[in-house]
């Protein structure tokens, strides 16, 4: 057995280990901070362990290889992907898998270029900027398009692989997105599957959860809904669940957003005096406006594309 | 017979190992320089623009970024001469701050001395690098 020795009894104190590597703070605040996903933050402090505990075999010499810390999170958009990937990328600086910590989010657009001899070097660029730290490649699917064999996508994911291998120590890759999209990508990219250890799985959030994720959300931008105004937001989410475009956490950012703006303009109409608890409180009202409750008539608004990203959404 | 050439900052030590570069490039990335890397197979000192790898790096946070346009240069041009260069931007300065050779040809023929005599008996001296007696590309093969 490698390493086993005559100093195979010296203690380690592995608590002591944890505490110097100042792990448990990142990990006390991703439970503060997110809302639910008890399996995420378990995988979490399991791969948190498992580092501790190879960064000891390190240290007394019983292992040497640098362990594979690629990872995939799947889940649906708005379940926290991004944001559990930058404490990651914390939790690996902590234990000195990664030098910087820092989180480089990219998406297809800023790895694949649009002609020949455009791809290499636009690749290459996000991964030298990310290195020392973590590249997260949101929806990392559309990298390979099968049904166009000369898409520039593949040299990217060549690219990718070779890295993904060689500067091990360098940088660490986390691919997101869909469950079942990522697994035919994985099926059809056994290269990439290969070198990815960690597969984290992102659950949908419940009604209670998403309610508990508005009012941390409101909390930390020191509002508060009025006791009317937690009804009717329960109730627009349980609607706003079985509509398209529904992402979970983000619509639920949403949805507040235009609840303040909303506010925003009762408060100016009223023109009165106005006291602190009318400037901090959604009231009912501002919930109730939103188009999610006149479903069906959606369409009639006509200003589909406001929201950007979440365009043609019903928030 | 060898003539090691002495370009730039640490060129009278040893070759730098990949473990000083990076710590050379940590201390640019730390100072805000802007790393370029250069090759050439005509190192006359009178050469200054070098070709350049790629363009100059000023956003990366870690040195590993530099050594792997580093290492992609030596993969290309493993037999010619390879530096690193950090420019300072800030105002007032704009200038090279370092420079530092990081790869070599395994064959250094070096430079000869021609003398040319000229009126009134002055000798007048030129360098003349052997390796330019090739053209560029078959220098160092
Ligand atoms: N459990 C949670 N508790 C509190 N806030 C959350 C939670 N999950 C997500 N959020 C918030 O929801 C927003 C969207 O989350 P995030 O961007 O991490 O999702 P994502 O899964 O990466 O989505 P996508 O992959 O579509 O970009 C963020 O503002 C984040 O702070």
């Amino acid at each position: 057995m490698p390493g086993a020795n005559d100093d195979d009894e010296t203690l380690i104190d592995l608590q002591q280990e944890l505490r110097s590597s100042h792990v448990q703070e990142v990990l006390e605040r991703l439970d503060h901070e997110l809302v639910g996903l008890v399996p995420v933050k378990t995988r979490i402090r399991e791969t948190a362990a498992l580092l501790l505990v190879d960064r000891l075999r390190k240290k007394l010499e019983i292992a040497s290889e640098t362990p594979t810390l690629h990872m995939s999170f799947t889940g649906n958009p708005g379940t926290g992907k991004t944001t559990v990937a930058q404490r990651m990328a914390e939790i690996l600086h902590r234990l000195e898998y990664s030098r910087t910590g820092h989180l480089v989010s990219v998406t297809r657009d800023d790895l694949v270029g649009q002609y020949i001899g455009h791809t290499a070097p636009k690749t290459k660029e996000v991964i030298k900027k990310a290195m020392g730290g973590v590249l997260f490649i949101d929806e990392a699917y559309y990298l390979y398009r099968p049904e166009n064999e000369r898409d520039y996508g593949q040299e990217s994911i060549e690219i990718l692989l070779q890295v993904m291998e060689n500067n091990r120590e360098d940088l660490v890759v986390i691919l997101a997105g869909y469950k079942d999209r990522m697994d035919v990508f994985f099926r059809s990219n056994p290269g990439i599957r290969s070198r990815v250890a960690h597969h984290i799985d992102f659950p949908d959030y419940t009604p209670d959860e998403l309610f508990a994720i508005a009012r941390l959300m409101l909390d930390e931008l020191n509002y508060r809904f009025s006791a009317e105004a937690e009804d009717a937001f329960r109730e627009y989410i349980r609607i706003r669940m079985t509509l398209p475009h529904f992402a979970n956490a983000r619509s639920i950012r949403n949805a507040l957003d235009r609840a303040r703006l909303r506010q925003a303009n009762r408060l100016f109409a009223a023109a009165g005096a106005l006291t602190k608890a009318d400037l901090i409180t959604i009231e009912a009202q501002e919930i109730l406006a939103s188009r999610v409750f006149i479903e069906g008539q959606r369409d009639l608004e006509g200003n589909a594309g406001a929201a950007g990203r979440a365009s043609g959404a019903p928030d | 017979m060898s003539m090691r050439i002495t370009q730039g900052t640490f060129s009278f030590l040893p070759d730098l190992s990949d473990e000083q570069i990076t710590h050379q490039l940590k201390y640019c990335i730390d100072n805000d320089w802007a790393v370029n890397v250069e090759y050439t197979d005509d190192p006359h000192p009178r050469n200054t623009y070098w070709e350049m790898w790629g363009l100059p790096m000023f956003d990366l946070k870690d040195p590993a970024g530099i050594l792997y346009e580093v290492n992609q240069c030596r993969k290309a041009f493993g037999n010619h001469y390879i530096r690193v260069s950090a420019f300072d931007a800030s105002s007032g300065v704009e200038s090279l701050r370092l420079s530092f050779i990081v790869n070599r040809p395994a064959e250094e023929p070096g430079f000869r001395l021609d003398r040319t005599d000229t009126a009134g008996r002055n000798v007048r001296y030129s360098l003349h690098t052997y390796s330019a007696d090739k053209p560029s590309g078959e220098r160092y093969s």
